[in-house]
């Protein structure tokens, strides 16, 4: 018995050795574990559980606000006050949507959106009811405030353009991101984030955006916010003043009445834009808390295109306003000068082809200034066809057509300055003759925006300094590094003298837009441009009177301006799309917005 | 000898008081202790609802250990057969009960108080086996025979506590038992037999799986299958564990736990959150303390001449390190979660008392000095 029982004992004690061995182990494993977790892989893990619980949301910075030239705001932020509701908070949802309903109206789709959104998103987090909310509204939720438990105001920024419509082509507005937009910027996933869509909010995006800001916020494992940990308030954007001047643009728009057109005025000597106007235009407020389809639509199939910037996106043929770039590209080859004159028949023949003047009873012998002030066509299908294209081309050029001049706003169009590459190249065939001479009054290739035209009258009536509209003020720095093209002095006197007596000659072409202030006139240019071509069955019968045409057949009407004519300031190129005729629609529309100028003490 | 042989008399209380370890129960009241500190911060600084209701228990149950720890040993030895079967009917109730309530389960209710049965058969186990054995010959112990009764009485409360189903219990008393038959002398080559006939039979069950429950296997043994279901569990335990580093993120700041990343903080994974809160050097320590706790009863193991109170320190002692080393494994995403908690710091009263009764009987064994066969 006891020896059995000693030697069970013995068993026992042997194999607890093991039992202990195996206990330690097992600990010794634990212990190694605990070591590797909270030591090996502690940053590891540290990280994770810092991304567990910290949210980080951006604060969206407010956008710079824009003003015009006399510091009248043109863009700002506006408080917009949105109706949120906290499921949680509110002890019967159905009863606290009825009685908001009875306050603030909701429309089905809202509604749909409120129900749905309530259902499929945690009990604690804030649901949008109603956005821009009047200051009435937002008065009556806060007077029902007993009976609207869980209903709370919030305050966010809208951006808002006080002037609406007057500057929809020049500001553009802002909208939410789009997919195409979306770059890397981390920021663009945030929700109620505007960017610039347009016009100079998207070109200087980047300067009125600012720095948002950002919220460390603690949450929970269900989302719920517990704390606030640490906030970086960001920055507003950029504050911009541009050069244009309010009430030289709202003298332009409404200069145009119901025509669609553009018109761009420039401060000669230095580029300044003062107005731009596009019509019809749109609001650009539209925009900011979301267009409705309808709108969308009516604004994308207006035949007026309010969308389309036409004052940088318009390119037209400049008909007899490129005559100026004729008449100087002549006069500096040495092909003619003041006193070269050329015979008007009413026609001519071109390379076997008949080419007509405005005026088929002809103008008789003329001089370049004469030839300008009647706009005589034969003239300068001569002096074209004598200088040659490239010299035109040329001119054209240094002059600023032809190429993008980079004023900051979408889709600006380059325009088309032709040359006998250019031809062989799109259509393969040789230049001819009468090529020089559809250039040489405009027509035919050439295209021009109304903000390159004016750019053209400016540099010519300034005495030839290459000035480039822009909206932002040039730098004194900015002003003296204008160059100066390569155009006698004479020359740009005699064309000078030519525009002037178009508007102020006796039987000019533009004779009937002409003022006087104080002594101080307007010079300039009209032109005509065919959008159908005439055939010769026409010719022969009669040119249809335009008035008798379709709209859209109708010629466009141009006319640019300049004043004072003896110390030139300001500089105009208006276009009336369709408008029938230079110097009867095109011409008064830029005398008046002239003499605006004239009259207004633009600093 | 089939009697519980006294060499002498029965020892007074007051003798028995003074031979017990009080580093022993000091180190239970710390462990309990540590948990109540726990549960405090698992209930946001707050005294309600956990902290409280366990250190009361632990109050009672301090009471019922050292009630145990003065039983006369032999009624201990007496009442293992009777004790297991009551067990094992109770099991068999909660069976039926469990039928009729159509679901899982483990209580019985009797009015004041629960019993969970699985419980009372770890306990249960331990002593029908240290009886049987005690009664055993080497010869018995080491033929087929000797182990088949064993065996059998062993194999049908698992089976039972399985279907419950309950399988970490139902595993914790196998290997307890296991540990009991290794320690009597069961040779290691029958161990080894068992192990290689249940890796032989698991390939044939498996190819009888259906896919839906081989998935749920595979998603038991390895959580990160499913980050958003059992995964997430483990997954957000290890990140409290790691984020702790040394030192911890003190007392009330464990921002896995207190903003609810981390599911069951009071019950299961409470020694994720203490280790969240305290770092490295608090889960050592715990880990420390329970090394010092399991070696004493080891110790006792070793000091203790009487064969059924040596093999009883053993089988409690290893139930008491499978909850240990089973929960913290599992929270530290060693072992796949399957329910067990962390004795004297976890909330829970089954586990509280049923692990005080069994610090109560294995103090009572430990001061069985003389109880030699001589």
């Amino acid at each position: 018995m006891s020896s059995l029982n000693k030697e069970k004992n013995y068993i026992l004690s042997r194999r607890l050795a093991w039992i202990i061995a195996v206990n330690l182990l097992a600990f010794a494993v634990l212990a190694a574990r605990l070591y590797f977790l909270q030591v090996y892989e502690a940053d590891k893990y540290k990280m994770l559980s810092d991304e567990n619980r910290i949210s980080t949301r951006f604060l969206l910075a407010p956008r710079g606000t824009i003003y015009d030239r006399n510091g009248d705001v043109i863009a700002k932020n506006d408080q917009n006050f949105q109706a949120l509701i906290i499921a949680e908070q509110t002890p019967d949802i159905n009863e606290t949507l009825e009685r908001f309903k009875q306050i603030v109206p909701l429309s089905e789709d809202e509604e749909k959106k409120v129900v749905s959104d309530i259902k499929n998103k945690r009990r604690f987090i804030p649901v949008k009811l109603k956005d821009n909310l009047s200051w009435d509204e937002v008065s009556a939720i806060l007077l029902h405030a007993p009976d609207l438990p869980g209903v709370e105001i919030t305050e966010g920024l809208s951006r808002k353009y006080p002037m609406s419509d007057l500057y929809a082509h020049v500001l553009g507005y802002v909208g939410p991101v789009s997919e195409a937009d979306r770059k890397d910027n981390p920021l663009y996933m945030v929700p109620g984030f505007k960017i610039g869509k347009s016009g100079l909010e998207r070109s200087m995006d980047y300067k009125l955006q600012g720095k948002s800001g950002t919220v460390k916020l603690e949450v929970n494992a269900y989302g719920r916010v517990m704390k606030e940990i640490e906030r970086d308030p960001g920055e507003q954007g950029d504050s911009l003043t541009l050069t244009v001047d309010s009430r030289l643009q709202k003298a332009a728009y409404e200069a145009f009445g119901n025509h669609s057109g553009a018109a761009v005025v420039l401060d000669v000597r230095t580029g300044e834009i003062l107005a731009m106007v596009s019509t019809p235009a749109f609001d650009p407020n539209l925009f900011t808390n979301g267009i409705s389809y309808k709108q969308w639509n009516e604004l994308l199939n207006n035949e007026r295109s309010p969308l389309i910037d036409k004052a940088v996106s318009g390119q037209y043929s400049p008909g007899s306003t490129f005559k100026i770039v004729v008449a100087l590209a002549a006069l500096e080859a040495g092909i003619i000068d003041a006193d070269t004159r050329f015979y008007c028949s009413g026609s001519t023949e071109i390379g076997n082809i008949r080419f007509h003047c405005w005026n088929h009873y002809g103008h008789g012998s003329l001089n370049v200034v004469k030839a300008l002030k009647y706009s005589c066509d034969i003239f300068f299908y001569e002096a074209a066809l004598r200088v040659g294209v490239d010299k035109i081309r040329e001119m054209a050029l240094k002059l600023g057509l032809g190429e993008v001049l980079n004023v900051g706003l979408d889709n600006e169009k380059g325009g088309l300055i032709p040359s006998k590459s250019w031809k062989k190249a799109k259509y393969g065939t040789q230049w001819a003759p009468g090529d020089s001479a559809n250039t040489g009054i405009g027509q035919g290739y050439v295209l021009v925006t109304p903000m390159q035209l004016v750019t053209m009258l400016a540099r010519v009536v300034n005495g030839g300094y290459a000035v480039t509209p822009t909206f932002i003020k040039p730098s004194k720095k900015d002003l003296e590094q204008i160059k100066r093209l390569k155009i006698a002095r004479r020359h740009i006197e005699l064309v000078k003298e030519g525009m002037y007596e178009v508007v102020n000659g006796a039987g000019g072409t533009a004779k009937k837009a002409k003022f006087n202030l104080d002594g101080v006139r307007m010079g300039g240019k009209t032109g005509t441009t065919q959008v159908r071509r005439i055939s010769i069955k026409e010719r022969r019968t009669g040119v249809i009177r335009d008035e008798y045409l379709p709209w859209k057949l109708r010629n466009h009407a141009w006319f640019m301006g300049f004043t004072p004519v003896d110390n030139p300031r300001y500089a105009v190129a208006v276009i009336v799309e369709h408008g029938s005729s230079g110097s009867g629609v095109a011409a008064p529309i830029a005398s008046k917005i002239l003499q605006e100028a004239l009259k207004l003490d633009i600093k | 000898m089939t009697e519980f042989g006294l060499g002498r008399r029965e020892q007074s209380w007051q003798e028995k008081l003074a031979q017990m370890s009080f580093l022993y129960i000091i180190l239970i009241a710390v462990l309990a202790a540590i948990g109540t500190v726990t549960l405090y911060s698992a209930g946001n600084g707050d005294w309600n609802p956990w902290a409280v209701k366990h250190l009361s228990r632990f109050i009672a149950a301090f009471g019922v250990m050292m009630t145990l720890a003065f039983v006369e040993t032999k009624y201990y030895y007496k009442s293992a057969y009777v004790f297991y079967f009551i067990s094992l009917i109770l099991l068999v109730l909660v069976e039926i009960g469990g039928h009729v309530g159509m679901g899982a389960q483990r209580w019985i209710n009797f009015g004041i108080f629960k019993v969970q049965p699985s419980e009372l058969m770890k306990i249960g186990i331990v002593l029908f086996l240290a009886r049987y054995f005690s009664a055993a010959t080497i010869q018995g112990i080491k033929s087929i025979r000797g182990i088949i009764i064993p065996a059998v009485f062993t194999l049908l409360p698992v089976a039972l506590i399985a279907v419950e189903p309950d399988l970490g219990t139902a595993l914790m008393v196998l290997c307890t038992a296991s540990v009991i038959l290794f320690a009597v002398g069961v040779q290691w080559w029958k161990f080894a037999a068992a192990i290689g006939a249940v890796a032989g039979i698991l390939p044939i069950v498996w190819n009888f799986l259906h896919e839906y429950q081989k998935n749920r296997v595979l998603t038991f043994l390895d959580p990160e299958r499913d980050p958003l279901g059992t995964g997430y569990h483990i997954i957000q335990s290890k990140i409290a564990f790691g984020s702790g580093g040394i030192f911890g993120k003190g007392f009330l700041h464990g921002t896995q736990t207190h903003l609810n990343f981390l599911p069951e903080k009071h019950t299961d994974f409470i020694f994720t959150m203490f280790s969240e809160e305290f770092g490295l050097i608090g889960s050592l320590s715990v880990l420390f303390i329970n090394l010092i706790v399991l070696s004493l009863g080891y110790v006792f193991a070793f000091r203790v001449r009487n064969y059924f109170a040596r093999l009883t320190i053993v089988g409690l002692n290893t139930n008491y390190f499978l909850y240990v080393f089973i929960n913290m494994a599992m929270v530290m995403g060693v072992l796949p979660v399957v329910g067990v908690p962390l004795p004297l710091i976890s909330y829970g009263g089954t586990v509280m008392f049923s692990i005080m009764a069994s610090f109560g009987i294995i103090l009572c064994m430990s001061v069985c000095y003389d109880e030699r066969s001589d």
